[in-house]
């Protein structure tokens, strides 16, 4: 139903806390399991990606963490270092720590030198094509169109320079939408979908980057037909005769009923308002919504990322 | 509730947490509420401002970021910027609040704030313009990494400094790592005393001279290239100029957030990953010498959904509805009764009764395993802070006023379904 596994450079951001790290780590398992060679990069060093495989760090160096499947977390200095060494010929490796550590400070004030080391780092991963895709668990919506449109700010501001000649190979392979794309995530909630909606509107003229799919994830499953909604409703009414023959537990049982109910429908509407926004825009009115069901399971961890891997593989079919 | 008693141990623990939201609203003149991404931190924020003008005479103000639209339409926030708006008392008296204080909101504007603090900490007219018009300027202000952060604590203090307020409430800014913003001052005043400023601001001539003389500038001048260094070294010549100003401030704003009339509100849900931060949170501030003045568990799940009769009466239900009830000989005819006395009850047909009544019991374990897995990081939860308070899992989003007064409701332990797990 989507190009999302065809592609060399995938982006997944989303509002936080709605588990973009588990649909990277979920969408990377899955191209691994199709056969394809995958890494799957970090890009904040928070440990969440290492949380999702149950390892207690990643590095730099990509580890294998399952057959074809590697995974690394983003270092702008060892970045900056791989980098001085493949392109500037730094002849003084040696003292390149120190120099890196101010360096990193330098890039911290300047707009876009830390993000596109960063970006740049698996751009190149992708132009060498080393891996077949490269899924990248990105930042949070609301810095990920600095940390993806780096690239382009600095071609806008940056005249000569090495890093001004780097810019526009990034930017062949960016602003490519047969080999790179963006997978936001969102769940069936208010403040998620609005931002999602906010980032389909900007990406593009912000970063050069193309919106993919949209994979809204945890959502509830329709418990009720349409024509059972009445009674279910109703179904309060009932507890004090549910009870005499199920006993006390009759009201929990139907209190729970409720409230996934109402959460589901409340989630449908939220959806409902995201697939007329896409519908409605000139930019991405073609663009697939992936549903992840809410799988009442563990927050984080291998399990999970395998059980949204299962559910992604039978929605990307 | 299993609860670590730590201030009034002879008290009942929920009496004991409810009175303290309603303490803390009133002994504290700032409250930052912090937590991870996603768990409702600018509601909780916006409520604990109506609960205290609810209890309270005098003004408070909301500092909110990136409210949600209808929450922001429900304030009259739409098209505000930094500047505070009064909540119309006329809106309150529709929704039937009774509120003794004044409630003002602002949505934080990050240009906008820099741009303000450009202006008051530049030396002179020909500084403050060169700055706003430096092409750096807006990429730096809007990308530098964490001014939102920063701005949301210069903005707490000079609100607190004008004296208009009688409590500052500050929804902080969606930070994956909450921690960011405690140090945020800190990494301010470190960044105008760095050696790095000292370098990039020398006069230029000199810099050619320490260009060529340091490895440093050697490869920046190669990778950056030397035009933009040089637009670098520019803006921060210009900025230098404002050091003192800075530095003076964020130490003052560093202050602040030690200083006994601030305390911390920690919002968490009690899903595994934003319960974990909340924790790490707890600790971090508590190392930084911050108070935590409560614990907020949001969306809050109804404990009797963990308990055994619950789980015993879904188990029953399943065995007497739904397509296999049939094979239970012995049940057949407590089967057709149940389900028709529902039916006679609700005026429904018995057959769509068996079918969402199996429904809800084979869809039970889920949300029960739930609740018990939650349940056990309540009472985590309860330790990180001698005050904390659940607000439950409202079957509704809330974007209006009188959403706001059911969760102030919560937050006070006034309202009448809150749970007490």
């Amino acid at each position: 139903m989507t190009d999302l596994l065809d592609l060399e450079f995938l982006f997944v951001t989303g509002k936080g806390g709605v588990g973009k790290t588990t649909v990277a780590a979920a969408i990377a398992e899955v191209a691994a399991r199709r056969g394809q060679r995958v890494l799957v990069c970090e890009m904040d060093a928070k440990g969440a990606l290492a949380t999702a495989f149950e390892l207690s760090e990643l590095q730099f160096e990509p580890t294998e963490v399952e057959p074809n499947l590697f995974a690394m977390s983003m270092s702008t200095e060892d970045s900056l270092r791989e980098y001085l060494r493949l392109f500037v010929k730094i002849p003084f490796i040696g003292r390149i720590g120190p120099l890196a550590s101010t360096f990193d400070f330098v890039a911290d004030a300047a707009p876009g030198v830390k993000e596109i080391l960063a970006v740049g780092k698996l751009a190149w991963e992708v132009k060498e094509r080393h891996y077949d895709l490269v899924v990248v668990d990105a930042e949070a919506s609301g810095h990920v169109v600095s940390q993806i449109g780096a690239p382009k700010v600095i071609a806008d501001l940056v005249q000569v320079g090495v890093v001004r000649d780097q810019t526009q190979w990034m930017l062949d392979i960016l602003e490519d939408p047969a080999r790179t794309g963006v997978a936001v995530v969102t769940t069936a909630e208010e403040m998620p979908v609005t931002e999602s909606i906010e980032l389909l509107g900007r990406l593009t003229a912000e970063t050069g980057t193309h919106p993919t799919a949209v994979i809204a994830n945890r959502v509830l499953p329709a418990m009720f037909a349409k024509s059972e909604l009445g009674v279910a409703e109703q179904m309060t009414d009932a507890v004090p005769v549910l009870a005499d023959h199920i006993g006390p537990g009759a009201d929990a049982v139907v209190r729970a009923a409720t409230i996934v109910e109402s959460r589901r429908s409340i989630g449908a509407g939220h959806l409902d308002r995201l697939r007329d926004a896409v519908d409605e825009s000139d930019s991405v009115n073609d663009l697939p919504i992936v549903t992840v069901p809410e799988l009442f399971s563990r927050g984080h961890g291998r399990r999970v990322v395998s059980l949204v891997a299962d559910s992604l593989d039978e929605e990307l079919a | 509730m299993a609860k670590r008693e730590r201030a009034s141990p002879s008290k009942s623990a929920s009496k004991g947490e409810r009175a303290s939201v309603d303490a803390l609203l009133a002994s504290r003149e700032m409250i930052l509420v912090a937590g991870s991404g996603g768990v409702g931190k600018t509601t909780v924020a916006a409520a604990l401002g109506l609960a205290a003008v609810e209890r309270q005479p005098g003004r408070v103000l909301v500092l909110t970021v990136d409210p949600a639209r209808r929450l922001a339409t429900a304030l009259g926030l739409e098209a505000f910027g930094n500047t505070p708006v009064k909540i119309d008392a006329d809106a309150f008296t529709e929704t039937g609040i009774e509120a003794r204080g004044e409630l003002h909101v602002a949505m934080l504007d990050t240009k906008a704030g820099w741009d303000e603090l450009i202006r008051r900490h530049a030396p002179d007219a020909k500084t403050r313009d060169a700055v706003l018009a430096n092409p750096l300027y807006q990429n730096i202000t809007s990308r530098f990494v964490h001014s939102h952060d920063y701005l949301a604590m210069e903005q707490l203090h000079d609100l607190h400094a004008t004296g208009d307020y009688d409590l500052v409430i500050v929804d902080t800014p969606p930070s994956r790592n909450a921690l960011t913003i405690l140090d945020a001052p800190g990494r301010m005043a470190d960044f105008f005393g760095s050696r790095l400023l000292r370098w990039l601001t020398v006069p230029y001539r000199s810099r050619l001279f320490t260009f060529a003389s340091k490895p440093f500038y050697q490869v920046a001048d190669r990778v950056l290239g030397s035009r933009f260094l040089e637009d670098i070294a520019d803006f921060f010549v210009l900025f230098q100029a404002m050091e003192s100003g800075f530095v003076k401030r964020a130490n003052e704003v560093e202050a602040l957030l030690v200083d006994p009339r601030t305390a911390f509100v920690v919002v968490s849900t009690l899903e595994a990953a934003p319960a974990h931060e909340a924790a790490y949170l707890a600790e971090s501030l508590a190392e930084r010498k911050m108070a935590i003045g409560a614990v907020v568990a949001n969306r809050v799940l109804p404990a009797t959904l963990a308990t055994s009769a619950a789980s015993a009466a879904a188990e029953r239900l399943e065995e007497l509805t739904g397509p296999d009830a049939e094979e239970l000989d012995a049940a057949q005819f407590d089967t057709d009764w149940l389900c028709e006395a529902v039916a006679t009850e609700l005026g429904a047909g018995a057959d769509v009764v068996d079918s969402v009544l199996h429904q809800m019991a084979v869809r039970f374990d889920d949300l029960a395993m739930v609740a018990a897995r939650e349940a056990a990081r309540r009472n985590d939860l309860d330790e990180l802070s001698s005050t904390s308070v659940s607000i439950p899992w409202l079957t509704g989003d809330i974007h209006d006023l009188s959403g706001l007064a059911v969760l102030a409701g919560h937050l006070r332990g006034r309202s009448d379904e809150a749970e007490s797990p």
